[in-house]
């Protein structure tokens, strides 16, 4: 496994299997329909990677789990990791780099001169800026430096995970190291980001495989993330939605409403808040493979102000509100007045009669006619 | 209601004005028939699932905010009010059981355009119950006088606006439907020209006896509507209300126009009264009398 | 008239009785602020069944109803030539000025975008002539107008005396205007109050199919205008007998006595026409089968009744308690019959209830103190009431 210092970049695999391009050709239609692009697309990439015009991957890790790759690898879909990785050419990855030291750090720098303005730069983990940056150091230099050193000359720029996306666990009070994202420091870059904790690895597929196929990179909304993943809510495709419609909320862990999979919201799901398809693909293709599918509420970490901000057991604000699965009756009862303003309204009259009364009585009193000319 | 001609000949007869009374029967034999260009909805009760696509879908056409007041959790207004300009509604009573739309009715002569005091809501375009923000001073009577009960009130704005539905006709000019017609997965409820609508709600009537109350809301309840209704359920407990077939302002528009036909009445009781004056001024009245 | 030449009260303008008066008023003035600044939902009980309540049924339609003194008291001077009862009329005015100044402030406070009211009276264009309520709309501000007009020789008279020449000099020369002009005004000040006291009964009229049919009538408008009428006169007895007793001025319970057999007419007339129209249109059932509804109606009718029969004879009115209780009671006939008509009998359908809320009753008291605070005020400084003794007025 020393193949990323033996060979050039252009002959990188990571696992070497051999598939026939017919094969080949209908993984990539597959992966690409999954992620919304056309089969036309697809051949192009083909056509692409036979022809070794694989582009140059550099992968940085920073303050993070590895959890993203650890996803990525485990990926059931067989063909999925080395889809990925012979459709690219992963000069520089530390967790599966074999080499080490100055082997590898030449093979960096290599594959940023030969693809100068060209190298997609893939970041996972979150960059420490508190006193320099000193809490996280690669070959003596800081996350920092190396991070704007790399993107410098990068042709895209992806931030993996939650952790380069924004911060991730790392930024969470009390944020020891000043952790932040990738966004927050290339700020004049655009900067495609896939958050999740993990990310799910298809979505990182799609941006990559449309960056092959296209040259171009998706549709991003106002945080960087990809439209074709982020730009709805859970909630709004969670398959125990109708759970939700219809008023049936698990009470507590473990209680019968929890055995029959009613919805989860009111134990903290932030699925009506989070912005990710988790609802739609599931995590490495194993069916019901992700945080509400396993009975445990969604804890938003998808969104810089639900992940690790926001305890876990906290409900949440309704982002797009739709009506429920019962119905108003045809009058129905509206609010009334409240005890006080009864009680205000009553004494006021009764105190403007009760003095009209007691005036009036006060008048019986007087004498009844040499008024006229009573002078007081 | 028993408001006859007569009635308001009588209703008349106190102001002393005997010259609108040429003017009577002019007015309430004319009948106030749907504009030429008049477009409408036809909703039918038995083809309702109470799917509410049209309660969402007119939430987005009219760009209002979800009313989760209740709980927070759904878009779930008991209602129509300021966030809702469409909700369906369900009666269930004895085994029977029936969904029922509600939204503007879109009135032939509607009472809240009698209402309005300088033309916030009136009939415009195809016969369309429009406000205009412009010419509301917020006096809610449109909301005292719709027998619907159909016009709501920004009650929580410093700057209310009256929020009714006006049939989606930004969508119209569009060339579009009105959202909730569009997304109707059963085409419960319908768009279309008036006539070809009242065409077709007879046509179903006829066609499908015992499926529904021989009756079309709308064809002369209060004057008619350009919204009609059929229903498998009597509509009054549909919410709907039993008006007579005179149209709701008619009996106020008689009163209003006899007593002020051309200023007449009020400029000749003024004329009357200050002549009176000035000859109990001159002659010195029968007590005692003075400047003021 | 030498007898009762109206002169001003005097003393002093801040008692504690006006200190109250003052800080109910300003208790008022900042829920009202608040009221602005919120909507009318949270400072008020108001809600879509019932768009319209207290300052509604209160502070303009019994409030101007309340305020008919000036018109019931000019009609009986100046048209129906009855002189003697002259000095009642100034103070009569001045209640109904500050009345209908009040229905003002509440139409202003209750309506949703009062910055549009200007648009009432100016876009003609657009005037919807079915509309009652833009005929109230238009009369009440004409009236309010005219109100004050119709009081400005009691302020002219004042100002003529002034010390300061400019101001005496313009009194003196508008003096003499308002002394041809104000006939003219005054007959305008008899025809507003006919077309909009009647037109308030038009405006609830268009509920029709909501209101309930004991007291949905096309007669509405004429009962409207006839309640006022003895409403009016109500509260000029009332105001007189009050002010008699806070400023010891002489009373006027002759005057006051000989105006009850009018009140008297108009309070029958009412009930007859109301009881005639219900019987002719076949809603005599009515009377019975409603219950709550029914109670209502009968407790209205017992309450313009009673003083009717009180008030017709001789020697009911010769006791001024007797009397002031009539006119309270009339009072609270007009004020049930109104509130009745706006809020009780309206039914908008099950499920909606309306009660005013705490800070809509304060306004409403807020702007009542301020009615009476401004009375005092005005009665202290300017000569609107007769009779007053000169050391009576040290005695507040």
């Amino acid at each position: 496994m020393d193949r990323i210092s033996d060979n050039p970049p252009s002959s990188l695999s990571a696992l070497e299997t051999k598939i026939g391009r017919r094969k080949f050709l209908k993984i990539i239609t597959a992966a690409a329909a999954s992620i919304g692009l056309s089969s036309s697309a697809a051949v192009k990439i083909v056509e692409a990677a036979t022809q070794g015009l694989k582009p140059s991957v550099i992968w940085l890790h920073f303050q993070e789990c590895t959890g993203c790759t650890e996803s990525l690898l485990r990926t059931s879909h067989p063909e999925l990791a080395e889809l990925i990785l012979d459709l690219i050419s992963l000069d520089y990855h530390e967790t599966l780099s074999a080499a080490a030291g100055h082997q590898v750090e030449k093979s960096l720098h290599d594959a940023m001169e030969a693809n100068k303005g060209k190298y997609v730069l893939i970041v996972e983990g979150s960059i420490p800026e508190k006193d320099g940056g000193i809490y996280c150091k690669i070959a003596g230099k800081t996350a920092l430096d190396l991070l704007n050193e790399v993107a410098a000359d990068a042709g895209a720029v992806i931030a993996l995970g939650s952790c380069a996306s924004f911060g991730g666990i790392a930024a969470s009070g009390p944020n020891p190291t000043g952790a932040t994202g990738v966004p927050m420091i290339l700020k004049d870059k655009t900067v495609v980001t896939i958050p999740g904790c993990p990310a799910n690895p298809y979505n990182l597929l799609g941006v990559v495989l449309q960056y092959v196929a296209l040259g171009t990179l998706p549709a991003l909304d106002e945080k960087g993330r990809p439209m074709f993943a982020y730009a709805r809510v859970i909630h709004e495709d969670c398959p125990r939605r109708p759970h939700f419609d219809a008023g049936r909320f698990v009470q507590q862990f473990g209680d019968e409403d929890h055995r029959l999979g009613h919805c989860l919201y009111k134990m903290g799901c932030k699925g009506p808040a989070t912005h990710a398809n988790c609802s739609i693909k599931h995590f490495c293709e194993v069916p019901g493979a992700w945080p509400i599918g396993i009975g445990h509420p969604c804890v938003g970490c998808t969104e810089k102000e639900l992940a690790f901000q926001v305890p876990i057991h906290t409900t949440v604000d309704i982002e797009r509100p739709t009506p429920p699965d019962t119905y108003p009756p045809i009058h129905a009862e509206h609010r009334g007045p409240g005890p006080v303003a009864t009680a205000v309204g009553g004494a006021v009259v009764g105190v403007a009669l009760g003095a009209a009364w007691r005036q009036s009585k006060k008048l019986d009193a007087e004498a009844p006619d040499s008024t006229e000319k009573k002078e007081e | 209601m028993d408001r006859t001609r007569r009635s308001f000949l009588k209703g008349m007869a106190f102001a002393g004005t005997t010259a609108a009374v040429g003017a009577v029967p002019a007015v309430a034999d004319e009948k106030r028939r749907a504009p030429d260009d008049a477009v409408g909805m036809l909703y039918d009760t038995t083809r309702c699932i109470g799917c509410k696509a049209c309660v969402v879908a007119c939430h987005e056409a009219n760009d209002l905010p979800p009313d989760d007041r209740g709980d927070g959790l759904y878009d779930a207004p008991q209602s129509l009010n300021d966030r809702t300009k469409n909700i369906i509604k369900l009666y269930r009573e004895e085994g029977r059981r029936s969904y029922m739309k509600q939204q503007c009715m879109h009135c032939i002569d509607p009472a809240c355009v009698g209402a309005c005091m300088i033309g916030a809501l009136r009939k415009r375009e195809y016969g369309i119950v429009t406000w205009d923000s412009g010419r509301c001073i917020g006096c809610r009577y449109c909301q005292v006088a719709c027998p619907y009960n159909v016009p709501k009130f920004e009650w929580e704005e410093a700057n209310p606006r009256i929020i009714k539905c006006e049939l989606c006709n930004h969508r119209l000019a569009e060339g579009k439907e009105p959202a909730c017609c569009e997304v109707c997965p059963r085409e419960a409820v319908i768009y279309g020209k008036y006539d070809e609508l009242l065409a077709e709600a007879k046509k179903r009537l006829a066609d499908n006896p015992g499926r529904y109350v021989d009756k079309i809301f709308g064809e002369y309840d209060g004057g008619g509507t350009q919204v009609l209704y059929l229903s498998h359920v009597p509509f009054e407990k549909l919410g709907l209300p039993e008006l007579g077939e005179e149209p709701v302002p008619e009996l106020n528009r008689t009163i209003q126009h006899g007593i002020y036909k051309g200023m007449i009445a009020p400029a000749a009781l003024y004329v009357v009264m200050g002549a009176v004056m000035l000859r109990n001024r001159r002659t010195g009245s029968g007590d005692e009398g003075g400047e003021s | 008239m030498s007898d009762h030449k109206a002169t001003p009260v005097g003393g002093r303008l801040m008692t504690p009785t006006t200190r109250v008066l003052l800080f109910v008023f300003m208790v008022g003035a900042a829920l009202t602020v608040w009221r602005f600044a919120v909507g009318l939902g949270p400072a008020t009980g108001l809600n879509d069944g019932y768009p319209w309540g207290l300052w509604i049924a209160f502070d303009v339609v019994t409030g101007t109803a309340l305020a008919c003194g000036g018109y019931a008291m000019a009609l009986l001077v100046y048209i129906f030539n009855k002189g003697r009862y002259h000095p009642l009329v100034r103070p009569a005015l001045l209640t109904s000025a500050l009345g209908y100044s009040v229905a003002a402030v509440g139409i202003i406070i209750d309506v949703g975008r009062p910055w549009y009211i200007w648009k009432i009276p100016l876009k003609v264009g657009s005037w919807n002539l079915d509309s009652a309520l833009l005929e109230v709309a238009l009369c009440v501000m004409a009236y309010v107008m005219v109100l004050w007009i119709e009081l400005s020789p009691a302020f002219l008279e004042k100002w003529r005396e002034s010390g300061h020449t400019g101001l005496a000099n313009f009194s003196r020369g508008l003096s003499k205007f308002m002394d041809k002009a104000l006939i003219w005004f005054i007959a305008l000040g008899l025809l507003l109050p006919t077309m909009h006291q009647s037109s308030l009964g038009s405006v609830i009229m268009l509920a029709g199919p909501r209101l309930h049919a004991l007291w949905h009538t096309p007669w509405l408008p004429f009962l409207y205008l006839v309640s006022c009428i003895s409403m009016g006169y109500a509260m000029v007895v009332m105001e007189s007998t009050l002010s008699s007793r806070a400023f010891g001025r002489q009373r006027e319970d002759r005057m006051l006595a000989s105006l009850s057999g009018a009140t008297s007419f108009t309070l029958f007339l009412f009930v007859v026409v109301r009881f005639v129209d219900l019987f002719l249109r076949g809603r005599g059932p009515l009377l019975i089968s409603e219950g709550y509804y029914s109670v209502m109606f009968w407790l209205e009718t017992v309450l313009f009744l009673a003083p009717a029969v009180m008030l017709a004879g001789s020697r009911g009115t010769a006791r001024i308690g007797n009397m002031f209780r009539a006119a309270m009671m009339i009072v609270l006939a007009g004020s049930l019959y109104r509130f009745d008509s706006y809020l009780v009998a309206f039914n908008p359908g099950p499920g909606w209830s309306y009660f005013p809320s705490v800070s809509e009753t304060v306004i409403t008291l807020g702007l009542v103190a301020m009615e009476i605070m401004v009375f005092i005020m005005l009665v202290r400084s300017f000569p609107i009431l007769s009779g007053t003794s000169p050391m009576a007025a040290h005695r507040k």
